[in-house]
Parts: structure tokens; C-alpha cells; sequence
């Protein structure tokens, strides 16, 4: 269902979204909770802090204990959302996440804010690139990572419905909506927003606005580029996935997020188990982060719209069949 | 149970806890002694006096609730559950094996009657910390109980629980550590073969009250002493309360009493019988 306010030059930030929808799900659902780690005036909880105080429960900067008070909480029937960023839910309370919520399967949803390389120049410590391939290698845990705005709305709502553990991610700095982009959210499916014949580009997260950027600028070089937009990476849609790389011959990824172990860790096992072909993954490779302007950073690791294009027309050349000598003095 | 068992009778409770212990462990090839024969009267004190529970109807909302943050010393958990009726006693042979719900450490997914899923150590008090603010979210009179090692209170994730703790004022949440006064291997002592206690003398309790908590001393091994260190505890006094149990790791047999080395060792059979030939010529 296309929201009537969808279009693609709206601007606002996943993290905004993030908050009002907190409000929203909370008029509904009493037994919603949100748990801070003193960050809700960064990842905008503090919307939800001011409209329901009693919902809202500090638990200071220690991230570990935030995590398993969450767990303790969805004992006694709760919905906690730990908020904080996604560094320190990754990194920092990874064995909080695993022992007292992956294992035991319990109802808390994990909100990753400031994830990727767009955190407001805060670089290396709070840029979070490993947090897809960290969260999906747990078993149980559903991993969701939306698009815009619209779709962290629907996806907030469909982690507080899901029974069990999920990790949302989410971003800081205002973004162009995905066009079309849907206010309900389905967790699993892979969504295919363009049809190709050259290549099938996966993306997932924000990284899916300047994949489709990219493939209108391939196209205006003759190069077609489906695109397939992953808001889900764990449940994983293998047939969604299988059926886009029977149409085309090589395959792209591209996440705002390193390319070992998330989306281009996930389409690389399953091209090698279903459908070999060449893959080309665009991302983040090996490297740490820095704090820098957010065009600076996409252009460094070859994320925006002009870079990726470049990066697929090579690719897509290198592998096109060389053209026969008949064909060449027809032409 | 009608009646509350008298001391003698827990006294004979723990003794039999610390006989399923060195059989299972032993059978089973594997598994910790020290942690849980420093446990036992803790353990029996709380699930056959202290908590108000029904073994027959273990998700009882308004149970009291347990977690074993101390997560190896499961099988003395298992033994007095067992002991108390949450399962039958002859399913204690299955521990550690393939399939079991007793696992090396307890999984809430698998045995009915356990409150949290633990192992890695730091992160029951944590969890018990949500539970008491759920409880008192919901307006629950239930009370929460974590079992802590001396040792485990060296995870920093303790201590950010213990403020937090604090700061709301959960007298409804109850830690108590088992202070047997080693860790696995520990800080080499003066002597050879000796080790140091895992805190210096003074300082865990001195560090708890700093963080705010009502402190309370007890014997680890003296029933009715443990008994009353918990009824107190219980009574509510706007911060949240630790009793530090006293205990020696490996209590009740001489051969494992006090030595680090019967951490996680396991004891041959004639071990196991020499141990159980010593617990029945204590009783």
C-alpha cells in the first residue's frame, strides 16, 4: 500500500521516525517499554520519554546490564526496546544479547540508532558496520533494516508484534525516501523494486535509495540493472533471492556495512549453494571507520550513486561475453 | 508443605543436594563440584524456607523468582529442585547428557521451574534487576533472588547492576553471594599451592555498601543463621539488600574443601565414594 505522502524528495530521519512511532505503538500496546542507555536525546526516544515518563526507564551508560535488565523484563511480559546505538549493542553487550536474549529466546527488540557510516561524524568507535553480519549469525534473532523513514515505521511495528527477539537498525541523518515505499511491513520478504537484464543489485537499509540511483544512471549508459531491496535479512527470502539471480547473470550487493557477513556475506552463500555466478559486493572492506562529512565517507567507500555506478559498469563489461567478429562488422 | 522443615531436617537436605552432586558429576564425567557443594545450604535454605513457590505449577505468577547467576553450579540447583519436586530425582542421571533439560548450565527453554537461562557470569543480576522493576511496574509483590559467586562479583556488569539497583530503590531485589573465597584459578598466594581469596578481606562487603546496599553477613553453612540472614533481607527497607554468605568451596568433604583445583574437576568413582563415605559419617 503506497502511503499518499510518498515521495522521494521527503526528508526525515529514520531516527525520528524511530521516536514518533514509539508513541504511537505505545497507545496501543501497554505492555511496551523502552529502556535507555542515556542516548534518547540522539536516537529521538526522547519523544516517547516525554509522552509516556512511566514507560520510559534510564538505565544509565552500561550497556550490558541494560541489555539483561531488558531480558528480565520480558520475563514478567513485557516489550522493552533497549535504545541505544548499535555499537554497543554489537559490540559492546553482544554476550548480554546471546546467553539472556538470543538463548533463551526472550520478547526484546534491540534498536540499533546510529548505525553505518553516517553518525554525525563521530567516527570510528560509534560508526557500526559488522552489526548484519554479528546479529544474523545468532540463531532466532530477527535482523530488520529499513529503508526510510516510512519503513522504520512499519518495521518498528512489525518487531513489536513479532514474539521474540529482534534487532532493528537504524540511522541518524535525514534521507530521501525510497519512492513507493510501504507503511506496512511484512518481516521476510525481499521487495523487488526494478527489473534488469544485466545484473541483480541487492541492497539493504538506507544504502537502497542510492542503489537506485545508481541503476537509473547505469541505465542511462545502457547498462539494466534490477534491483532487489532487502528491509530483512534474517528471515532470510531465499526464493525471492533465487528467483531474481535465475533472470540475470552476475550479481551486486551494496550495504552500508562491511562486505564481509552481511548482505554481501548472506547473497555470496547462497549464490555458491543455488546459483553460482559472479558477484561483485559493494560496501565497507576491511577497514575501520573515521569521522568525516557523510558525502565524504559514502564517496571513500564507493556508496554513492555515482561511485557504485561506475564500480557495476566495469563489472558488468569485464563479464560480458566479447562480442563475435561477425557481429562487430555488421555493426 | 505444610510445616517448615526444622534445621536438622534441612541439614539432611543439603547433605543429600552434595550426594547428587559428586553422582552426577561423576557419572556424568563432568561438570563443577567446588561452586556447588559451597552452594548447598544457600540453595536449600531458599527453595524449602524462603521462596514462596509451587514446584507443581512452576510459571505461578506470582512466584518468587531465582536465578542461578553463578551458573555452574548447576547441578546443585538441579539436585535441590529435585529434592524440593520440580522433577523426579532419578532424572538427575541424565545431566550434561544428550537431550537432557539439565544442562551443564541451566537453560530456561528447556527445564520448567528455572527463571533465567545463565553461564556466562556477570549477568543474573541484571536480569534480576528487570524483574524487580517489572514487578514493580506491575504492582507484583513478588520478591527476586540472585545467587552470585565471590568470584563473578569481579564482572563489572555486577557493579553497573548494583548502582542501578540502588538508584531505583528495589528492595524486592535480593542478591546473595556465595563468598567461598576462591575462583577458578585465582591470584597465586604466599605459599606454594595457595591462592588467594578472589576480593581482599573486607572489601566485598565494603564495595556493595558503597553501591548503596542494606549488607548482610552469614554463615553460608549454618541453616537456621542463613534462614534468618534471609528473612531479614526480606523485609523491606527502600534499597535493595546482599547477604554475603560465608562458605568454603568444595564444603563437606575434606579432600575438596578449600582446594581451587576442584573447580571443575571431576572425581573418579572411588572419589565419589570416599567423598559420600565422609558426608555420612558427618550426619
Amino acid at each position: 500500500m503506497q502511503r499518499p505522502d510518498a515521495r522521494p524528495d521527503a526528508v526525515r530521519s529514520q531516527r525520528e521516525a524511530y521516536g514518533a512511532t514509539l508513541c504511537d505503538i505505545a497507545d496501543e500496546e501497554p505492555r511496551l517499554l523502552v529502556l535507555d542507555g542515556d542516548l534518547a536525546n540522539s536516537t529521538k526516544a526522547d519523544i516517547f520519554a516525554e509522552r509516556h515518563p512511566s514507560r520510559f526507564i534510564q538505565m544509565g551508560i552500561a550497556e550490558q546490564n541494560l541489555v539483561a535488565v531488558a531480558a528480565g523484563l520480558a520475563t514478567e511480559g513485557f516489550i522493552p526496546v533497549v535504545n541505544t546505538f548499535a555499537s554497543f549493542i554489537a559490540y559492546r553487550a553482544l554476550d548480554q544479547v546471546r546467553v539472556v536474549v538470543a538463548q533463551p529466546r526472550l520478547n526484546v527488540k534491540l534498536a540499533g540508532s546510529y548505525s553505518g557510516l553516517l553518525t554525525g561524524r563521530t567516527g570510528k568507535t560509534h560508526q557500526c558496520f559488522d552489526d548484519l553480519a554479528i546479529m544474523r549469525n545468532l540463531p532466532g534473532m530477527v535482523v530488520l533494516a529499513p529503508a526510510d523513514d516510512v519503513e522504520t515505521a512499519g518495521a518498528l511495528r512489525a518487531a513489536v508484534e513479532h514474539v521474540g527477539p529482534v534487532y532493528i537498525r537504524l540511522t541518524r541523518d535525514p534521507a530521501a525516501r525510497l519512492k513507493g515505499s510501504a507503511g506496512r511491513f511484512q518481516i521476510g520478504p525481499a521487495i523487488p523494486l526494478r527489473a534488469g537484464r544485466d545484473a541483480t543489485l541487492f541492497s539493504t537499509g538506507q544504502q537502497t535509495v542510492r542503489s537506485l540511483e545508481a541503476a537509473r544512471l547505469l541505465a542511462e549508459r545502457d547498462i539494466s540493472i534490477a534491483v532487489v531491496h532487502l528491509p530483512t535479512l534474517k528471515p532470510f527470502d531465499v526464493t525471492t533471492v533465487v528467483d531474481a539471480l535465475s533472470l540475470t547473470p552476475l550479481a551486486v550487493t551494496a550495504e552500508e556495512h562491511a562486505v564481509t557477513g552481511g548482505l554481501g556475506g548472506l547473497i555470496a552463500e547462497t549464490l555458491t549453494d543455488r546459483r553460482p555466478m559472479p558477484l561483485l559486493r559493494l560496501g565497507i572492506d576491511d577497514t575501520w571507520g573515521e569521522s568525516a562529512p557523510n558525502e565524504a565517507l559514502l564517496e571513500r567507500h564507493g556508496l554513492d550513486a555515482a561511485q557504485m555506478a561506475k564500480a557495476i559498469e566495469a563489472f558488468v563489461r569485464l563479464h560480458r561475453q566479447p562480442i563475435s567478429p561477425s557481429r562487430q562488422e555488421g555493426a | 508443605m505444610t510445616e517448615p522443615l526444622d534445621p536438622d531436617a534441612l541439614r539432611a537436605i543439603a547433605k543429600q543436594v552434595r550426594v547428587h552432586c559428586l553422582r552426577s558429576v561423576g557419572r556424568a564425567g563432568a561438570g563443577h563440584i567446588g561452586g556447588p557443594l559451597s552452594a548447598a545450604e544457600i540453595l536449600v535454605a531458599l527453595y524449602f524456607r524462603i521462596l514462596r513457590i509451587r514446584p507443581e505449577e512452576p510459571d505461578w505468577p506470582d512466584r518468587d523468582r531465582f536465578i542461578l547467576s553463578k551458573g555452574h553450579s548447576s547441578i546443585a540447583l538441579y539436585a535441590t529442585m529435585a529434592l524440593r519436586g520440580y522433577f523426579p530425582v532419578e532424572e538427575l542421571a541424565t545431566f550434561d547428557a544428550m537431550g537432557s533439560r539439565l544442562q551443564g548450565h541451566p537453560d530456561m527453554t528447556r527445564l520448567p521451574g528455572l527463571d533465567m537461562s545463565t553461564g556466562s557470569l556477570g549477568m543474573g543480576l541484571s536480569v534480576g534487576l528487570g524483574m524487580a522493576l517489572g514487578a514493580r511496574l506491575r504492582g507484583g509483590r513478588e520478591r527476586v533472588y540472585v545467587l552470585l559467586g565471590d568470584g563473578e562479583c569481579q564482572e563489572g556488569e555486577v557493579w553497573e547492576a548494583a548502582f542501578t539497583a540502588s538508584r531505583y530503590g528495589l528492595s524486592n531485589l535480593i542478591a546473595i553471594v556465595d563468598a567461598n573465597g576462591l575462583q577458578q584459578y585465582g591470584w597465586p598466594g604466599d605459599a606454594p599451592g595457595e591462592r588467594q581469596g578472589p576480593w581482599p578481606p573486607g572489601a566485598l562487603v565494603g564495595q556493595w555498601s558503597a553501591f548503596g546496599w542494606r549488607v548482610i553477613e552469614a554463615d553460608g553453612h549454618d541453616v537456621p543463621g542463613l534462614i534468618s540472614a534471609l528473612e531479614s533481607a526480606a523485609r523491606p527497607s527502600g534499597a535493595p539488600v546482599v547477604v554475603i554468605a560465608r562458605t568454603t568451596k568444595g564444603h563437606g568433604v575434606s579432600f575438596i574443601d578449600g582446594r581451587y583445583e576442584w573447580h571443575a574437576r571431576v572425581p573418579t568413582d572411588d572419589e565419589v565414594e570416599r567423598a559420600l563415605e565422609e558426608l555420612d559419617a558427618a550426619s
